[in-house]
């Protein structure tokens, strides 16, 4: 093997041991006995106290239970413009406002966290003023400002997978008379699935796990499970925190599996069906 | 239509609120609700504009927000250069690995990322504090025989930083080295360079645009950066994120906190704008 292969490969093996070890600490001391979470007791551990003790909080379970509804309502808000917003800076060529358009949804994506909290909050309490709503801050500013940023990434990734497409199976349908609803319905959309899914699942995770912009427009009684975690952690750590790492963790590999078949499925059966219309036109 | 919803609707909950940051950046504290004071007012039936520079003023004389500044920049561009260092090597690597594990190797990158980023920081908590796991490991192999302190300082910052920003910089450089040519090496190797100097000549160059797109992905939202410095980072000095939160929470000064805001924007225009630069080119690249 040449040198710099060797380099390169053993700095991928040392970089994925620092992504994974933090990862691995929190599974691991989950179990552990002692309240000071980085001693291991040997003679009480393994235990599942702590998740024990996680599920019957009662401030953590509501809290992700406020998390999963904004996240679902958020995500799904985000696919349904960002797909609009992907389209139209994909398909529309030169538009007027489209410099304004690209421009709004790329800064989301880089633009420091806790501008975005500001500024939305702030725009939440002058429309308050000028026409009475939203009436306090809460849920519903929370899920207005999780769509915000959201999107943005939707857009990207709608857009790079359209990018990726030539607009010729689009022409065609219309070419044969099929007006632009039945066009989107029964070509382009079968084409971005696959980026609608993943944009999905991204703007689900990141709304999820969201606590900067969330802090800002977030208000009495409407804590997310972020905002109870940092409030923990912030005065020492906890071992129940480990265990819910433990679970999140359990629960994201198990859906990327899941996803991973389903993909490897796909693409089998695309093979196929390419296999099986080759032989046809023979 | 198709492009219409998306715009107004970034328009009203993107671009309006920098605007009324602006706005209230020119006003004073005030103790009402809200806690500013207006900049059009009307006088003897006539508006009249109120510019207040006190923010701004403010800024810049008291010697904590420009120091936090400054050290946010310094935190900023050392985890940039970390991430690119440690992320290149990985990012050649994946490029360079055999077709069938490229994709698991990505998801191997990308896999933390799905996992709460506020847990994985927490979890750097309890690998560096005192009692932690480093040190207990350093102290029972004999290296150190009293813990060091490793939380609450710079060092921790960079760590969380590039820990949690690493897969931004692994992916657009991936993105670019993927496509690079294998014949022009072969070339330069013909030629009698050695791998080194073929690397530094050819291979490097080529992948500049991957290099500034990671680089930008990473240090705009670490110049911010909030969560990481509050939980591992120094007591004694702060970035300004969690500048503008405290003016925000704790002091109520809301003509502050959107000035501390503004000033930052001006600071990240340059780089935010050569993100969105490249970011189209990048996608015009891919018709």
């Amino acid at each position: 093997m040449k040198a710099h292969s060797l380099f390169a490969r053993t700095a991928l093996v040392l970089g994925l041991v620092f992504l994974y070890l933090p990862i691995l600490s929190m599974i691991v001391f989950s179990f552990n006995n002692s309240r000071l979470v980085t001693v291991w007791d040997a003679a009480h551990s393994p235990t599942l106290k702590w998740y024990v003790a996680l599920l019957s909080n009662e401030q953590i379970l509501r809290a992700a239970w406020l998390s999963i509804r904004i996240a679902v309502i958020s995500a799904s808000a985000a696919v349904v413009l960002g797909t609009l917003a992907g389209m139209a800076l994909a398909r529309l060529g030169a538009f007027r406002g489209r410099m304004l358009l690209a421009g709004m949804t790329a800064a989301p994506i880089v633009m420091p966290e806790v501008i975005t909290g500001l500024s939305l909050l702030l725009l939440f309490v002058a429309l308050e003023q000028l026409i009475g709503w939203p009436k306090g801050v809460g849920a519903v500013t929370i899920t207005l400002a999780h769509i915000t940023f959201c999107m943005a990434y939707v857009t990207v990734v709608v857009q790079s997978r359209l990018a990726g497409f030539d607009e010729s199976l689009e022409e065609a349908a219309m070419d044969l008379g099929a007006r632009p609803l039945r066009v989107f319905l029964r070509i382009t959309l079968p084409l971005i699935l696959p980026a609608i899914a993943s944009g999905w699942l991204l703007a689900f995770t990141l709304s999820w796990d969201d606590l900067v912009i969330t802090q800002f427009v977030a208000g009495p009684g409407s804590s997310t499970l972020p905002m109870v975690i940092f409030s923990k952690v912030r005065f020492g750590v906890t071992p129940d925190v480990n265990a819910l790492a433990t679970i999140m963790v359990l629960l994201v590999a198990t859906g990327i599996a899941i996803s991973t078949v389903w993909m490897r499925a796909r693409q089998k059966r695309r093979a196929r069906d390419l296999q099986l219309a080759a032989a046809a036109n023979l | 239509m198709v492009a219409g919803i998306p715009t107004l609707w970034l328009l009203v909950l993107f671009l309006i609120p920098f605007i009324i940051v602006f706005r209230i950046s020119f006003s004073e504290v005030r103790l009402a609700i809200p806690p500013y004071t207006p900049l059009l007012s009307w006088r003897h039936g006539a508006p009249v504009l109120q510019l207040h520079w006190s923010a701004y003023r403010f800024l810049f004389t008291d010697t904590l927000y420009v120091s936090s500044y400054l050290y946010s920049l310094k935190v900023a561009a050392v985890s940039t250069l970390c991430c690119l260092l440690i992320g290149y090597p990985m990012a050649y690597a994946i490029a360079r690995s055999d077709a069938a594990s490229r994709p698991v190797l990505l998801m191997l990158i990308v896999l933390p990322f799905w996992t709460s980023f506020l847990l994985r920081v927490y979890a750097w908590i309890g690998l560096l504090k005192n009692n932690g796991v480093i040190n207990n490991v350093l102290m029972y192999l004999g290296i150190v025989h009293h813990p060091l302190a490793l939380l609450q300082t710079d060092f921790a910052v960079y760590i969380g930083i590039v820990y949690s920003y690493l897969p931004f910089m692994i992916l657009p450089l991936y993105a670019n080295l993927e496509k690079h040519d294998g014949t022009l090496l072969e070339a330069a190797a013909d030629l009698g360079a050695r791998p080194l100097r073929a690397f530094l000549r050819v291979t490097l160059p080529q992948s500049f645009a991957g290099i500034v797109a990671g680089s930008l992905l990473v240090f705009i939202p670490a110049v911010g950066e909030y969560v990481i410095p509050t939980l591992l980072g120094r007591t004694d000095q702060i970035m300004i994120g969690r500048v503008l939160s405290d003016e925000f929470f704790e002091n109520r000064d809301w003509p502050v906190a959107s000035a501390v805001a503004i000033v930052i924007l001006l600071l990240l225009v340059v780089p935010i704008m050569l993100f969105q630069r490249l970011e189209r080119r990048q996608l015009e690249a891919a018709k």
